[in-house]
Protein backbone atom coordinates (compact mmCIF):
# COMPACT_ATOMS: atom_id res chain seq x y z
CA UNK A 1 0.00 0.00 0.00
CA UNK A 2 2.94 2.54 -0.88
CA UNK A 3 5.14 3.67 -3.02
CA UNK A 4 9.04 3.37 -2.70
CA UNK A 5 11.74 5.80 -3.47
CA UNK A 6 14.06 4.07 -5.32
CA UNK A 7 16.22 7.17 -6.70
CA UNK A 8 14.97 10.37 -4.28
CA UNK A 9 16.19 12.75 -7.26
CA UNK A 10 17.47 16.25 -6.62
CA UNK A 11 14.88 17.57 -4.28
CA UNK A 12 11.59 15.29 -3.69
CA UNK A 13 9.00 16.75 -1.09
CA UNK A 14 5.51 16.25 0.09
CA UNK A 15 3.45 19.41 -0.12
CA UNK A 16 -0.30 21.02 -0.24
CA UNK A 17 -1.61 23.86 -0.64
CA UNK A 18 0.38 25.35 2.15
CA UNK A 19 -0.41 26.41 6.01
CA UNK A 20 -1.90 29.10 6.80
CA UNK A 21 -2.58 31.11 10.30
CA UNK A 22 1.40 30.75 11.84
CA UNK A 23 2.55 33.04 9.86
CA UNK A 24 2.12 35.66 12.42
CA UNK A 25 5.09 32.84 14.88
CA UNK A 26 7.26 33.41 11.53
CA UNK A 27 6.22 30.07 9.98
CA UNK A 28 5.88 30.51 6.20
CA UNK A 29 2.65 28.63 3.98
CA UNK A 30 5.55 27.08 2.40
CA UNK A 31 3.26 24.42 -0.27
CA UNK A 32 3.81 23.84 -3.65
CA UNK A 33 5.08 26.45 -6.01
CA UNK A 34 2.94 25.73 -8.77
CA UNK A 35 -0.74 26.29 -7.06
CA UNK A 36 -2.50 25.38 -10.31
CA UNK A 37 -0.88 22.19 -10.96
CA UNK A 38 -1.33 20.83 -7.19
CA UNK A 39 -5.32 21.55 -7.24
CA UNK A 40 -5.94 20.24 -11.18
CA UNK A 41 -4.16 17.22 -10.86
CA UNK A 42 -6.19 16.51 -7.49
CA UNK A 43 -9.40 17.94 -9.09
CA UNK A 44 -8.51 15.62 -11.63
CA UNK A 45 -8.53 12.82 -9.77
CA UNK A 46 -11.81 13.66 -7.15
CA UNK A 47 -9.35 14.71 -4.12
CA UNK A 48 -9.78 17.56 -2.37
CA UNK A 49 -7.35 20.55 -4.10
CA UNK A 50 -5.74 20.79 -1.35
CA UNK A 51 -4.84 16.80 -1.01
CA UNK A 52 -0.70 16.06 -0.27
CA UNK A 53 1.13 15.90 -3.77
CA UNK A 54 5.02 15.07 -4.28
CA UNK A 55 7.33 17.89 -5.74
CA UNK A 56 9.76 16.49 -7.91
CA UNK A 57 12.59 18.46 -9.58
CA UNK A 58 14.70 17.16 -12.29
CA UNK A 59 17.04 15.23 -11.82
CA UNK A 60 13.31 13.76 -11.33
CA UNK A 61 13.19 10.58 -8.61
CA UNK A 62 12.49 7.21 -9.62
CA UNK A 63 9.21 5.44 -8.07
CA UNK A 64 7.70 1.83 -7.48
CA UNK A 65 4.39 1.83 -7.53
CA UNK A 66 3.76 -1.50 -4.89
CA UNK A 67 0.25 -1.93 -4.96
CA UNK A 68 -1.93 -0.66 -8.19
CA UNK A 69 -2.89 3.14 -7.79
CA UNK A 70 -4.71 5.46 -9.66
CA UNK A 71 -2.79 8.35 -10.22
CA UNK A 72 -1.44 11.50 -11.78
CA UNK A 73 1.27 14.15 -13.08
CA UNK A 74 0.94 17.90 -13.91
CA UNK A 75 3.28 20.72 -13.99
CA UNK A 76 6.38 20.42 -15.54
CA UNK A 77 6.76 18.03 -18.34
CA UNK A 78 9.86 15.81 -17.57
CA UNK A 79 9.25 13.19 -19.68
CA UNK A 80 7.83 10.22 -17.93
CA UNK A 81 7.64 6.96 -18.45
CA UNK A 82 5.79 4.16 -16.74
CA UNK A 83 7.90 0.58 -17.10
CA UNK A 84 9.54 2.80 -20.28
CA UNK A 85 6.27 3.46 -21.76
CA UNK A 86 5.47 7.10 -22.56
CA UNK A 87 2.94 8.95 -19.72
CA UNK A 88 1.54 11.86 -20.90
CA UNK A 89 1.36 15.10 -18.24
CA UNK A 90 -2.39 16.37 -17.04
CA UNK A 91 -4.03 12.83 -17.23
CA UNK A 92 -4.94 9.96 -15.01
CA UNK A 93 -2.96 6.42 -15.25
CA UNK A 94 -3.04 3.22 -13.60
CA UNK A 95 -0.15 1.36 -12.73
CA UNK A 96 0.08 -2.25 -11.76
CA UNK A 97 1.52 -3.54 -8.73
CA UNK A 98 5.38 -3.29 -8.85
CA UNK A 99 5.36 -0.16 -11.87
CA UNK A 100 8.67 1.72 -12.08
CA UNK A 101 7.81 5.66 -12.44
CA UNK A 102 10.78 7.50 -13.66
CA UNK A 103 11.72 10.82 -15.57
CA UNK A 104 14.15 10.89 -18.84
CA UNK A 105 14.80 14.44 -19.44
CA UNK A 106 13.22 18.12 -18.74
CA UNK A 107 10.78 19.58 -21.83
CA UNK A 108 9.17 22.21 -19.96
CA UNK A 109 8.84 23.94 -16.82
CA UNK A 110 10.94 22.63 -13.38
CA UNK A 111 8.82 21.15 -10.37
CA UNK A 112 6.48 17.90 -11.86
CA UNK A 113 3.95 16.60 -9.23
CA UNK A 114 2.31 13.37 -8.35
CA UNK A 115 -0.71 13.09 -6.95
CA UNK A 116 -2.98 9.58 -6.27
CA UNK A 117 -6.32 9.12 -5.65
CA UNK A 118 -7.11 9.54 -2.07
CA UNK A 119 -3.91 11.37 -1.52
CA UNK A 120 -0.93 9.95 0.29
CA UNK A 121 -1.02 9.08 4.54
CA UNK A 122 1.70 11.90 5.50
CA UNK A 123 2.41 13.70 8.58
CA UNK A 124 0.69 17.07 8.87
CA UNK A 125 1.90 19.60 11.10
CA UNK A 126 -0.31 23.01 12.11
CA UNK A 127 -2.96 22.09 9.34
CA UNK A 128 -1.04 21.42 6.73
CA UNK A 129 1.42 18.40 5.08
CA UNK A 130 3.68 20.46 3.30
CA UNK A 131 7.56 19.80 4.24
CA UNK A 132 8.77 22.80 6.46
CA UNK A 133 12.23 22.22 6.14
CA UNK A 134 13.48 24.86 8.73
CA UNK A 135 10.95 22.96 11.01
CA UNK A 136 11.49 19.72 10.36
CA UNK A 137 7.53 18.92 10.27
CA UNK A 138 4.69 17.99 7.83
CA UNK A 139 5.53 15.65 4.85
CA UNK A 140 8.07 12.86 5.91
CA UNK A 141 9.43 13.82 9.09
CA UNK A 142 9.72 17.72 7.47
CA UNK A 143 12.67 16.45 5.56
CA UNK A 144 12.90 15.94 1.38
CA UNK A 145 12.48 12.12 0.47
CA UNK A 146 15.56 10.05 0.26
CA UNK A 147 16.47 6.16 -1.65
CA UNK A 148 14.68 4.03 0.20
CA UNK A 149 11.60 6.04 1.91
CA UNK A 150 8.19 4.41 2.10
CA UNK A 151 4.90 6.80 1.10
CA UNK A 152 1.71 4.94 1.87
CA UNK A 153 -1.56 5.48 0.08
CA UNK A 154 -4.53 7.08 2.82
CA UNK A 155 -7.32 5.33 1.16
CA UNK A 156 -7.66 1.65 0.58
CA UNK A 157 -9.74 2.12 -2.75
CA UNK A 158 -6.74 4.14 -4.12
CA UNK A 159 -7.98 1.88 -7.58
CA UNK A 160 -11.27 2.30 -8.37
CA UNK A 161 -13.28 2.32 -11.55
CA UNK A 162 -11.73 6.11 -13.05
CA UNK A 163 -11.05 5.33 -16.30
CA UNK A 164 -7.71 5.13 -17.91
CA UNK A 165 -6.40 8.52 -19.29
CA UNK A 166 -8.91 11.00 -18.17
CA UNK A 167 -7.18 14.03 -18.83
CA UNK A 168 -7.60 17.74 -18.14
CA UNK A 169 -7.90 20.09 -21.46
CA UNK A 170 -5.49 22.01 -22.88
CA UNK A 171 -7.40 25.37 -22.26
CA UNK A 172 -7.23 24.86 -18.28
CA UNK A 173 -3.78 24.15 -18.25
CA UNK A 174 -0.96 26.90 -17.53
CA UNK A 175 0.53 28.56 -20.43
CA UNK A 176 3.87 27.71 -18.86
CA UNK A 177 7.01 29.32 -20.80
CA UNK A 178 10.84 29.69 -20.08
CA UNK A 179 10.24 33.35 -20.64
CA UNK A 180 6.88 34.01 -19.44
CA UNK A 181 5.15 37.96 -19.22
CA UNK A 182 3.47 37.80 -15.94
CA UNK A 183 1.06 39.96 -14.25
CA UNK A 184 1.83 42.05 -11.47
CA UNK A 185 0.10 44.01 -8.83
CA UNK A 186 2.23 47.69 -7.86
CA UNK A 187 3.47 47.20 -4.37
CA UNK A 188 4.07 50.14 -1.91
CA UNK A 189 7.70 51.22 -2.92
CA UNK A 190 6.11 51.29 -6.46
CA UNK A 191 5.93 54.80 -6.56
CA UNK A 192 9.94 55.04 -5.39
CA UNK A 193 11.15 53.56 -8.52
CA UNK A 194 12.91 56.22 -11.17
CA UNK A 195 11.30 57.28 -14.29
CA UNK A 196 14.32 55.20 -15.98
CA UNK A 197 13.93 52.05 -13.61
CA UNK A 198 10.28 51.62 -13.87
CA UNK A 199 10.61 52.12 -17.88
CA UNK A 200 13.19 48.72 -16.62
CA UNK A 201 11.11 47.50 -14.74
CA UNK A 202 8.65 46.64 -17.18
CA UNK A 203 10.01 46.92 -20.17
CA UNK A 204 13.09 44.25 -20.34
CA UNK A 205 13.68 41.01 -19.39
CA UNK A 206 14.61 39.64 -16.07
CA UNK A 207 16.85 36.17 -15.55
CA UNK A 208 16.35 33.71 -13.30
CA UNK A 209 20.09 33.48 -11.83
CA UNK A 210 21.29 30.11 -10.24
CA UNK A 211 20.84 31.38 -6.62
CA UNK A 212 17.11 30.44 -6.64
CA UNK A 213 15.41 28.26 -4.58
CA UNK A 214 12.08 27.74 -3.34
CA UNK A 215 12.67 30.57 -0.91
CA UNK A 216 13.39 32.78 -3.76
CA UNK A 217 14.65 33.69 -6.79
CA UNK A 218 17.57 36.08 -7.25
CA UNK A 219 16.89 37.65 -10.98
CA UNK A 220 19.74 39.64 -12.90
CA UNK A 221 18.83 42.17 -15.13
CA UNK A 222 19.60 45.97 -15.64
CA UNK A 223 20.30 48.10 -12.37
CA UNK A 224 16.77 49.36 -10.82
CA UNK A 225 16.72 52.23 -8.83
CA UNK A 226 15.09 53.95 -6.18
CA UNK A 227 14.51 57.87 -5.53
CA UNK A 228 13.87 56.94 -1.93
CA UNK A 229 16.94 54.93 -0.69
CA UNK A 230 15.89 55.20 3.28
CA UNK A 231 16.21 52.41 5.79
CA UNK A 232 12.44 50.54 6.15
CA UNK A 233 10.95 48.71 9.13
CA UNK A 234 9.77 44.96 8.68
CA UNK A 235 6.57 44.29 7.77
CA UNK A 236 4.83 40.66 5.79
CA UNK A 237 5.68 39.97 2.45
CA UNK A 238 4.38 37.55 0.07
CA UNK A 239 4.88 34.16 -2.32
CA UNK A 240 4.81 36.51 -5.80
CA UNK A 241 6.64 39.59 -3.99
CA UNK A 242 9.40 41.42 -5.83
CA UNK A 243 11.76 43.29 -3.72
CA UNK A 244 14.29 45.25 -4.74
CA UNK A 245 17.45 44.40 -2.74
CA UNK A 246 21.08 47.07 -2.00
CA UNK A 247 22.62 45.71 -4.82
CA UNK A 248 19.88 47.01 -6.93
CA UNK A 249 18.85 43.79 -8.42
CA UNK A 250 15.42 41.90 -8.02
CA UNK A 251 14.00 39.21 -5.19
CA UNK A 252 10.98 37.54 -6.54
CA UNK A 253 9.80 35.59 -2.99
CA UNK A 254 8.62 31.93 -3.35
CA UNK A 255 6.40 29.86 -2.13
CA UNK A 256 9.46 28.73 1.32
CA UNK A 257 9.87 32.57 1.65
CA UNK A 258 10.21 34.08 4.84
CA UNK A 259 7.11 35.96 6.56
CA UNK A 260 8.78 39.27 6.42
CA UNK A 261 10.86 41.41 4.88
CA UNK A 262 12.30 44.88 4.99
CA UNK A 263 13.33 45.54 1.18
CA UNK A 264 11.30 47.89 -0.80
CA UNK A 265 8.29 46.12 -2.15
CA UNK A 266 8.32 46.93 -5.73
CA UNK A 267 5.82 44.60 -7.05
CA UNK A 268 3.79 41.54 -6.66
CA UNK A 269 3.04 38.69 -9.08
CA UNK A 270 -1.01 38.14 -8.95
CA UNK A 271 -2.39 34.40 -8.00
CA UNK A 272 -2.98 33.74 -11.37
CA UNK A 273 0.48 34.10 -12.65
CA UNK A 274 2.43 32.27 -9.55
CA UNK A 275 2.30 28.58 -11.27
CA UNK A 276 4.23 30.26 -14.67
CA UNK A 277 6.75 31.66 -11.74
CA UNK A 278 6.46 28.26 -10.26
CA UNK A 279 7.88 26.71 -12.73
CA UNK A 280 11.02 28.93 -13.74
CA UNK A 281 14.41 27.53 -13.33
CA UNK A 282 18.19 28.76 -13.85
CA UNK A 283 18.94 30.96 -16.89
CA UNK A 284 14.85 31.32 -17.69
CA UNK A 285 13.89 34.49 -17.97
CA UNK A 286 10.45 36.62 -16.72
CA UNK A 287 8.85 40.09 -17.62
CA UNK A 288 6.71 42.05 -15.66
CA UNK A 289 3.58 43.44 -16.41
CA UNK A 290 1.12 45.90 -14.35
CA UNK A 291 -2.51 44.94 -14.38
CA UNK A 292 -5.53 45.83 -12.00
CA UNK A 293 -6.65 44.23 -9.08
CA UNK A 294 -10.38 43.72 -11.11
CA UNK A 295 -8.23 41.72 -13.21
CA UNK A 296 -5.98 39.73 -10.89
CA UNK A 297 -9.13 39.11 -9.03
CA UNK A 298 -11.16 38.25 -12.07
CA UNK A 299 -8.56 36.08 -13.39
CA UNK A 300 -7.94 33.76 -10.09
CA UNK A 301 -12.04 33.15 -10.08
CA UNK A 302 -11.82 32.05 -13.27
CA UNK A 303 -9.17 29.16 -11.92
CA UNK A 304 -11.77 28.54 -9.31
CA UNK A 305 -14.45 28.24 -12.26
CA UNK A 306 -12.09 25.56 -14.14
CA UNK A 307 -11.69 23.32 -11.20
CA UNK A 308 -15.60 23.57 -10.41
CA UNK A 309 -16.20 22.49 -13.96
CA UNK A 310 -13.16 20.33 -13.88
CA UNK A 311 -14.70 18.54 -11.16
CA UNK A 312 -18.15 17.99 -11.90
CA UNK A 313 -16.32 16.21 -15.26
CA UNK A 314 -14.57 14.39 -13.24
CA UNK A 315 -16.83 12.70 -11.05
CA UNK A 316 -19.58 12.39 -14.23
CA UNK A 317 -16.76 10.24 -16.01
CA UNK A 318 -15.81 7.82 -12.94
CA UNK A 319 -19.25 7.13 -11.98
CA UNK A 320 -20.50 5.21 -9.98
CA UNK A 321 -17.95 5.95 -7.15
CA UNK B 1 -8.91 58.17 14.28
CA UNK B 2 -5.80 56.16 13.45
CA UNK B 3 -3.96 57.14 10.59
CA UNK B 4 -3.18 54.37 8.13
CA UNK B 5 -2.30 53.59 4.48
CA UNK B 6 -3.79 50.73 2.91
CA UNK B 7 -1.35 48.99 0.35
CA UNK B 8 -1.81 45.76 -2.06
CA UNK B 9 0.14 42.78 -0.38
CA UNK B 10 -0.61 41.03 -3.94
CA UNK B 11 -4.18 40.39 -5.15
CA UNK B 12 -5.31 38.44 -1.79
CA UNK B 13 -3.46 40.55 0.78
CA UNK B 14 -3.47 43.98 1.48
CA UNK B 15 -1.28 45.13 4.29
CA UNK B 16 -2.53 48.60 6.23
CA UNK B 17 1.21 50.43 7.41
CA UNK B 18 0.79 53.10 10.51
CA UNK B 19 4.26 54.67 10.11
CA UNK B 20 7.55 53.61 9.15
CA UNK B 21 9.30 53.63 12.66
CA UNK B 22 9.96 51.57 15.49
CA UNK B 23 7.53 52.78 18.22
CA UNK B 24 5.48 50.85 20.67
CA UNK B 25 2.42 53.23 20.06
CA UNK B 26 2.20 51.97 16.48
CA UNK B 27 3.01 48.49 17.23
CA UNK B 28 0.29 48.53 19.53
CA UNK B 29 -2.42 49.11 17.07
CA UNK B 30 -0.62 46.69 14.34
CA UNK B 31 -0.88 43.87 17.54
CA UNK B 32 -4.41 44.84 18.49
CA UNK B 33 -5.84 45.03 14.99
CA UNK B 34 -4.33 41.44 13.68
CA UNK B 35 -5.90 39.91 16.90
CA UNK B 36 -9.00 41.94 16.70
CA UNK B 37 -9.32 40.12 13.11
CA UNK B 38 -8.07 36.79 13.92
CA UNK B 39 -10.64 36.48 17.05
CA UNK B 40 -13.54 37.75 15.07
CA UNK B 41 -12.59 36.85 11.33
CA UNK B 42 -14.95 38.35 8.22
CA UNK B 43 -16.14 35.65 5.66
CA UNK B 44 -12.73 34.82 3.57
CA UNK B 45 -10.13 35.39 6.48
CA UNK B 46 -6.95 33.39 6.77
CA UNK B 47 -4.56 35.43 8.25
CA UNK B 48 -3.14 38.47 9.74
CA UNK B 49 0.54 39.17 10.55
CA UNK B 50 1.04 42.40 12.38
CA UNK B 51 4.78 43.99 11.98
CA UNK B 52 6.44 46.86 13.37
CA UNK B 53 4.27 49.56 12.48
CA UNK B 54 1.92 47.38 9.80
CA UNK B 55 -1.09 44.68 10.17
CA UNK B 56 -1.03 42.54 6.84
CA UNK B 57 -4.30 40.76 5.95
CA UNK B 58 -4.19 37.45 3.99
CA UNK B 59 -7.39 36.48 2.36
CA UNK B 60 -9.28 34.10 -0.16
CA UNK B 61 -10.60 36.15 -3.62
CA UNK B 62 -13.52 34.06 -4.13
CA UNK B 63 -14.90 33.93 -0.64
CA UNK B 64 -14.77 37.19 0.21
CA UNK B 65 -15.85 38.64 -3.15
CA UNK B 66 -19.27 35.95 -2.75
CA UNK B 67 -19.52 37.36 0.56
CA UNK B 68 -19.70 41.43 -0.05
CA UNK B 69 -21.06 41.28 -3.59
CA UNK B 70 -22.12 45.23 -3.29
CA UNK B 71 -18.21 46.10 -3.51
CA UNK B 72 -16.19 46.15 -6.61
CA UNK B 73 -13.53 44.07 -5.78
CA UNK B 74 -12.12 41.85 -2.94
CA UNK B 75 -9.55 44.72 -1.82
CA UNK B 76 -11.96 46.96 -1.95
CA UNK B 77 -14.36 45.20 0.46
CA UNK B 78 -11.15 44.21 2.82
CA UNK B 79 -9.88 47.32 2.92
CA UNK B 80 -13.50 48.95 3.93
CA UNK B 81 -14.03 46.19 6.45
CA UNK B 82 -10.30 46.53 8.27
CA UNK B 83 -11.08 50.42 8.64
CA UNK B 84 -14.44 49.37 10.20
CA UNK B 85 -12.47 47.36 12.57
CA UNK B 86 -9.89 50.05 13.01
CA UNK B 87 -12.85 53.09 14.13
CA UNK B 88 -13.73 50.55 16.30
CA UNK B 89 -10.49 48.97 17.44
CA UNK B 90 -9.79 49.14 21.70
CA UNK B 91 -6.36 49.42 21.52
CA UNK B 92 -5.83 49.34 25.45
CA UNK B 93 -7.07 46.32 25.55
CA UNK B 94 -4.07 44.31 26.01
CA UNK B 95 -5.61 40.74 25.53
CA UNK B 96 -3.57 37.80 26.57
CA UNK B 97 -0.41 39.45 26.74
CA UNK B 98 1.85 38.34 29.07
CA UNK B 99 5.46 38.59 30.68
CA UNK B 100 8.14 36.14 30.32
CA UNK B 101 11.54 35.61 32.11
CA UNK B 102 14.06 34.65 30.10
CA UNK B 103 17.96 33.19 31.98
CA UNK B 104 20.33 34.12 30.00
CA UNK B 105 23.91 32.73 30.31
CA UNK B 106 26.46 35.97 29.01
CA UNK B 107 29.40 33.94 29.02
CA UNK B 108 32.33 33.84 26.29
CA UNK B 109 31.23 31.32 24.64
CA UNK B 110 27.46 31.83 25.04
CA UNK B 111 27.98 35.44 24.04
CA UNK B 112 31.01 36.05 20.94
CA UNK B 113 29.77 39.00 20.65
CA UNK B 114 29.24 40.90 24.18
CA UNK B 115 33.19 41.86 23.91
CA UNK B 116 32.29 43.93 20.69
CA UNK B 117 28.93 45.69 22.63
CA UNK B 118 31.49 46.21 25.46
CA UNK B 119 34.36 47.84 23.36
CA UNK B 120 31.77 50.13 21.40
CA UNK B 121 30.28 51.26 24.37
CA UNK B 122 33.15 51.70 26.36
CA UNK B 123 31.32 50.05 28.98
CA UNK B 124 32.78 47.11 30.85
CA UNK B 125 31.04 43.84 30.30
CA UNK B 126 29.01 43.98 33.70
CA UNK B 127 27.81 47.40 32.57
CA UNK B 128 26.68 46.47 29.14
CA UNK B 129 24.73 43.39 30.96
CA UNK B 130 22.82 45.36 33.70
CA UNK B 131 21.63 47.60 30.55
CA UNK B 132 20.23 44.96 28.88
CA UNK B 133 18.44 42.91 31.62
CA UNK B 134 17.58 46.11 33.30
CA UNK B 135 15.17 46.74 30.05
CA UNK B 136 11.68 45.24 29.52
CA UNK B 137 11.38 44.32 25.89
CA UNK B 138 8.38 44.59 24.05
CA UNK B 139 7.81 41.52 20.99
CA UNK B 140 6.98 43.76 17.95
CA UNK B 141 6.89 40.68 15.73
CA UNK B 142 8.03 37.09 15.29
CA UNK B 143 9.73 36.87 11.44
CA UNK B 144 12.33 35.19 9.91
CA UNK B 145 12.54 31.91 11.84
CA UNK B 146 9.66 29.92 13.09
CA UNK B 147 9.45 31.47 16.54
CA UNK B 148 12.41 34.27 16.12
CA UNK B 149 10.92 37.79 18.29
CA UNK B 150 11.89 41.31 17.30
CA UNK B 151 11.87 42.84 20.49
CA UNK B 152 12.95 46.57 21.74
CA UNK B 153 14.00 48.49 22.49
CA UNK B 154 18.02 47.85 22.80
CA UNK B 155 19.13 50.98 25.32
CA UNK B 156 20.86 53.71 23.05
CA UNK B 157 24.15 52.70 24.81
CA UNK B 158 24.68 49.14 23.65
CA UNK B 159 23.03 49.72 20.44
CA UNK B 160 25.20 48.03 17.84
CA UNK B 161 24.59 47.36 14.48
CA UNK B 162 24.78 43.73 12.72
CA UNK B 163 27.84 42.03 11.69
CA UNK B 164 29.47 43.29 8.11
CA UNK B 165 29.42 39.07 7.49
CA UNK B 166 26.80 37.30 8.78
CA UNK B 167 27.65 33.74 10.77
CA UNK B 168 26.65 30.88 8.95
CA UNK B 169 25.47 29.46 11.62
CA UNK B 170 24.35 31.16 15.11
CA UNK B 171 23.51 28.56 17.58
CA UNK B 172 19.64 27.98 18.53
CA UNK B 173 18.88 30.03 22.01
CA UNK B 174 21.21 32.40 21.08
CA UNK B 175 20.45 36.09 22.00
CA UNK B 176 21.50 39.17 19.78
CA UNK B 177 21.21 42.52 18.68
CA UNK B 178 21.23 44.19 15.77
CA UNK B 179 20.99 48.20 16.20
CA UNK B 180 18.32 48.77 19.36
CA UNK B 181 16.49 45.36 18.45
CA UNK B 182 17.15 42.63 20.03
CA UNK B 183 16.16 38.24 19.50
CA UNK B 184 16.76 35.28 20.13
CA UNK B 185 17.34 32.23 17.61
CA UNK B 186 14.93 30.30 18.26
CA UNK B 187 16.38 27.51 15.67
CA UNK B 188 20.18 27.30 14.96
CA UNK B 189 20.21 29.27 11.50
CA UNK B 190 23.11 31.70 9.35
CA UNK B 191 22.85 35.05 11.26
CA UNK B 192 24.09 38.48 11.36
CA UNK B 193 23.14 39.84 14.81
CA UNK B 194 25.83 40.45 17.58
CA UNK B 195 25.35 37.45 19.56
CA UNK B 196 25.76 38.30 23.43
CA UNK B 197 24.23 35.63 24.90
CA UNK B 198 22.10 32.62 24.91
CA UNK B 199 19.03 30.55 26.31
CA UNK B 200 17.87 26.93 27.16
CA UNK B 201 14.69 28.45 27.32
CA UNK B 202 12.81 26.48 24.24
CA UNK B 203 11.23 29.70 22.14
CA UNK B 204 9.83 27.23 19.48
CA UNK B 205 8.59 23.55 20.27
CA UNK B 206 6.94 22.54 16.82
CA UNK B 207 4.91 19.68 18.77
CA UNK B 208 3.01 21.92 20.77
CA UNK B 209 -0.29 22.86 20.07
CA UNK B 210 1.06 26.70 19.96
CA UNK B 211 4.57 26.10 18.93
CA UNK B 212 5.63 29.47 19.97
CA UNK B 213 6.71 30.65 23.20
CA UNK B 214 6.41 34.43 22.82
CA UNK B 215 3.72 36.25 20.62
CA UNK B 216 3.45 39.72 18.92
CA UNK B 217 2.84 42.10 22.33
CA UNK B 218 4.01 40.15 24.69
CA UNK B 219 6.79 41.49 27.11
CA UNK B 220 10.35 39.70 28.10
CA UNK B 221 12.37 40.56 30.78
CA UNK B 222 16.21 39.20 30.30
CA UNK B 223 17.65 37.63 33.96
CA UNK B 224 21.30 36.93 34.19
CA UNK B 225 21.49 32.87 35.04
CA UNK B 226 25.55 33.03 35.06
CA UNK B 227 26.66 32.26 38.74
Amino acid sequence: MSILIQRPGILTTVQDLGRYGSRRFGINPGGVMDPAACRLINALLGNEESESVLEMHFPAPQIVFEKEVCAALGGADLVARVDGEPLSVWQTFRTKPGSTLAFTGKNLGNRAYLAVKGGFAVERWLGSSSTNLVAQRGGLSGRRLEEGDRIGFRSPGSYDSTPIEVRISPWMIPRYSSAPIVRVLPGAEFGDLTGRAREIFLGTEFEVSIKSDRMGYRLSGEAIELSNQGEMISSAVSFGTIQCLPDNQLILLMADHQTTGGYPRLAHVISHDLPLIGQLGPGDKVAFHITTVEEAEDLDLSLERNLKFLRAGSKFESAPN
Amino acid sequence: MIDARFISLGDSALTVEFGNVISIELNEIAVALSDSLTNDPFPGFIESVPAYASTSVFYDIGEVRRSFKNLPNAFAAVSSLVKQRLDELDVAAKGDSKLVEIPVSFDKESGPDLEIVSERSGLPRDAAIDIFTGTIYRVFMLGFLPGFSYMGEVDERIATPRKNTPRALVPKGSVGIAGRQTGIYSLASPGGWQIIGRTAVEMFTPDYESPCLLKPGDLVRFVSSDP
